[in-house]
């Protein structure tokens, strides 16, 4: 068993990049938010594994964090919010897929160079996990520049996190216990600060496209 | 260690206390009690630092030292007087159904909650702690800035969430870089992220990680001094929030983050054996000072000039602190303390004056010193201290600041004096026909609070004519451990 762990450790963090890849690509919010959960669901096998094979009991503290909140609390608060503002069936058109994977692909190799030098002092097993999780974090900020909707745009901010709590996980095997408590408290927080926005935007402006939020500008 | 505990116990108590009782028209006194009695807090632990020096808390989870001792008096300090302020001010806003009893609620609890993470995020010696406070200040901000719930402060929140989210997660990157390299050297013990730890083995730690952690965190903390390009959330925060908080913004949040940012430039310096992290905040401090000083001449709304004004003193603090050296660390961290007082002295009297003129349009706040003489002669005297009149204490930094960059940055000098000079131009030309124009307006129905208005300028005043023996110590340790 033991020695299949690396590999299936590799495993789960290729698929949290190429659940990024699917996000970037993921026109409809509802689709959007169970891709989200799934990213979720692999960071936390990808924690469990890494605790297993450095045997260290706080990595599989920390996989129960972010399963309490990647993948149950924040997708059922962010289906809630859909719901209510009806917003469940939207199909986002202004996005060019093509052009955004290709510009994907470019950050996926700008961050596996950028983490070369240092990933071969990793002492970490997985040594490919800083480029991955590097690539995860600017996938998302991509995400987060060319959606013009509120609900992706808080995707895109949740999935940066995933991105370095994964780098925190398998690059350094995990931060101390008290500061992952802290992060894991502020992006709770953070979610519910969003998610009653959304719902005063859509008070003030009848809908969710971040269009409307331009007119505070340089004259 | 007592004092500590209620440094930071007093505010998240009083944010606790706020929460229920926030609405009730007590309130606004219980929240400058609150505010008094952490400052009093903060006053007992300086006396007991001056006395003993640096010294830790908790076993090594909080560190007081010279660096942020000071910020942390001016911190209870400015809270305090801005919480008077606001004492007027917010009784204003509701009489004009700007603020409703819910509203007041959040922005009395989130008030002090938000002086709680500042003060968190300064004395806490764990890198990763400073992180989470920091968010935790984005958060309680974000919440402050909507609090009007109009568009425009929608949208400015919004902004302000996004982009210091994003800009902190990329700090939030770069201390899980530092601790890989720390995990190298110091072992993956509960001591790794101690900042006194890493302070003591910096010169072992990997160049390139610490290189690669230094340019996210100088990205993510960066993002929240507002630096260019970075900046475009805070005029918007500034303008579309209450006024106390564009003044505890400008005041206090600005500073607390470039403290983060020299917390870890002290680190870089230390592994880098190269003048990376100097060069960067040389860099982004200059584009800073130069771009503010330009929009500034081109801003209509009051509080957006003034925040344009922050930026560019943030700016040109960075770029103290870039040079680095006893002389100009020590002319940063004076200016630091002058810009904070000066800035929240003239956020106070905007405040009153566009409550009064009902608009925060310049072309239409006129003749401030025929109605309210005082409010008219705080304005007056705080732009003159604030674009580096003598015998205020933004003269002495700046000058500081101006002849070591004539000496040891020739290059960048014209730029700095085209930059100043643009912005004394622009900040006076509107300036003047406010205070001194003629006006047709009615004073306010309550009187304003002026007291925190000249004693802010009164500090500033003294501190270019005279600095107190104690904090002069406090400014040169400073500026010796900040190296350079």
């Amino acid at each position: 068993m033991t020695q299949f762990v690396p590999q299936l450790t590799n495993l789960f963090a290729t698929m949290i990049l190429m659940l990024s890849f699917a996000m970037i690509s993921q026109r409809r919010i509802v689709s959007l938010i169970n891709l989200f959960t799934l990213q979720g669901a692999a960071l936390v096998a990808a924690s469990v594994l890494v605790g297993y094979a450095t045997h260290q009991p706080d990595l599989y503290v920390s996989a129960g964090l972010t399963l309490v909140l990647k993948v149950v609390l924040i997708p059922w608060l962010l289906h809630r919010v859909i719901r209510r503002l009806n917003v469940r069936w939207d199909v986002e058109t202004l996005i060019n897929i093509p052009t955004t994977m290709l510009v994907g692909i470019g950050l996926v190799i700008f961050s596996f160079s950028l983490a070369l030098p240092i990933s071969r002092l990793s002492t970490s097993m997985a040594s490919g996990s800083l480029g991955i999780a590097l690539a995860c974090v600017l996938l998302s900020f991509m995400m987060m520049i060319t959606r013009s909707k509120a609900v992706p745009q808080v995707i895109g901010f949740l999935s940066m996190e995933n991105g370095l709590i994964f780098a925190a996980t398998a690059v350094t095997n995990g931060m101390p216990m008290i500061v992952e408590i802290g992060i894991a408290l502020d992006v709770l927080v953070g979610v519910l600060i969003l998610g009653v926005f959304m719902f005063q935007i859509r008070e003030q402006f009848d809908s969710l496209d971040i269009h409307n939020l331009e007119t505070l500008k340089e004259d | 260690m007592q004092a500590l505990f209620f440094v930071l116990g007093i505010p998240l108590l009083g944010s606790a206390v706020l929460a229920f009782t926030g609405h009730r028209s007590y309130a606004r006194d219980i929240n400058v009690g609150f505010s008094l009695g952490t400052f009093a807090a903060a006053c007992v632990l300086t006396v007991q630092i001056i006395a003993h020096g640096p010294r830790f808390a908790w076993g090594q989870l909080f560190f007081i030292d010279p660096l942020n001792m000071f910020l942390v008096t001016l911190t209870t300090f400015v809270g305090l007087t801005t919480a008077i302020f606001s004492r007027p001010y917010m009784r204003v806003e509701q009489d004009h159904g700007k603020m409703t009893p819910p509203r007041m609620r959040l922005y009395h609890s989130m008030y002090q909650l938000f002086s709680f993470t500042m003060l968190l995020a300064l004395t806490t010696n764990n890198m990763g702690i400073l992180w989470v406070a920091m968010e935790a200040a984005t958060l309680t901000t974000v919440l402050l800035v909507s609090v009007y719930r109009t568009a425009a402060s929608l949208e400015a929140a919004w902004k302000y969430f996004i982009l210091c989210g994003v800009g902190i997660a990329q700090a939030l990157f770069g201390t899980v870089l530092l601790y890989m390299a720390a995990e190298k050297v110091l072992g993956a013990e509960g001591g790794t992220l101690l900042w006194t730890h890493l302070e003591a083995v910096k010169a072992q730690l990997d160049p390139d990680i610490v290189m690669l952690a230094f340019a996210f965190l100088f990205i993510g903390y960066g993002t929240k001094i507002g630096l260019v390009p970075l900046h475009n959330w805070l005029p918007d925060a500034h303008a579309e929030g209450p006024t106390p908080v564009s003044a505890v913004l400008s005041g206090l949040l600005l500073n607390v983050a470039l403290y983060a940012v020299l917390r870890c430039k002290v680190l870089a310096d230390g592994a880098l054996h190269s003048l990376l992290a100097s060069q960067l905040m040389m860099g982004f401090g200059l584009l800073s000072v130069v771009v503010a000083a330009f929009f500034l001449s081109r801003q209509k709304d009051v509080k957006r000039m003034f925040a344009y004004s922050s930026i560019e003193h943030m700016g040109l603090i960075s770029f103290a602190f870039g040079m680095g050296g006893p002389i100009a660390n020590f002319a940063g961290l004076l200016h630091m303390t002058v810009h904070s007082l000066t800035k929240s002295a003239i956020f106070f009297t905007v405040g009153h004056a566009t409550q009064k003129a009902g608009t925060q349009v310049m072309s239409e706040i006129r003749g401030l010193i025929k109605v309210n003489p005082a409010v008219g002669w705080g304005m007056i005297l705080g732009v003159m201290a604030i674009l580096g009149m003598p015998p205020f204490g933004v003269f002495a930094s700046e000058f500081l600041i101006l002849t070591t960059a004539m000496r040891e940055q020739p290059w960048a000098t014209p730029f700095l004096f085209l930059a100043l000079g643009v912005a004394f131009a622009s900040v006076l030309v509107r300036v003047l026909p406010m205070v001194f124009g003629e006006t047709s307006l009615k004073p306010l129905a309550h009187p304003p609070a002026l007291v925190p208005v000249f004693v802010h300028l009164g500090l500033a005043l003294m501190l270019g004519l005279y600095i107190p023996h104690y904090l002069n110590v406090w400014y040169v340790q400073a500026a010796r451990m900040l190296g350079g």
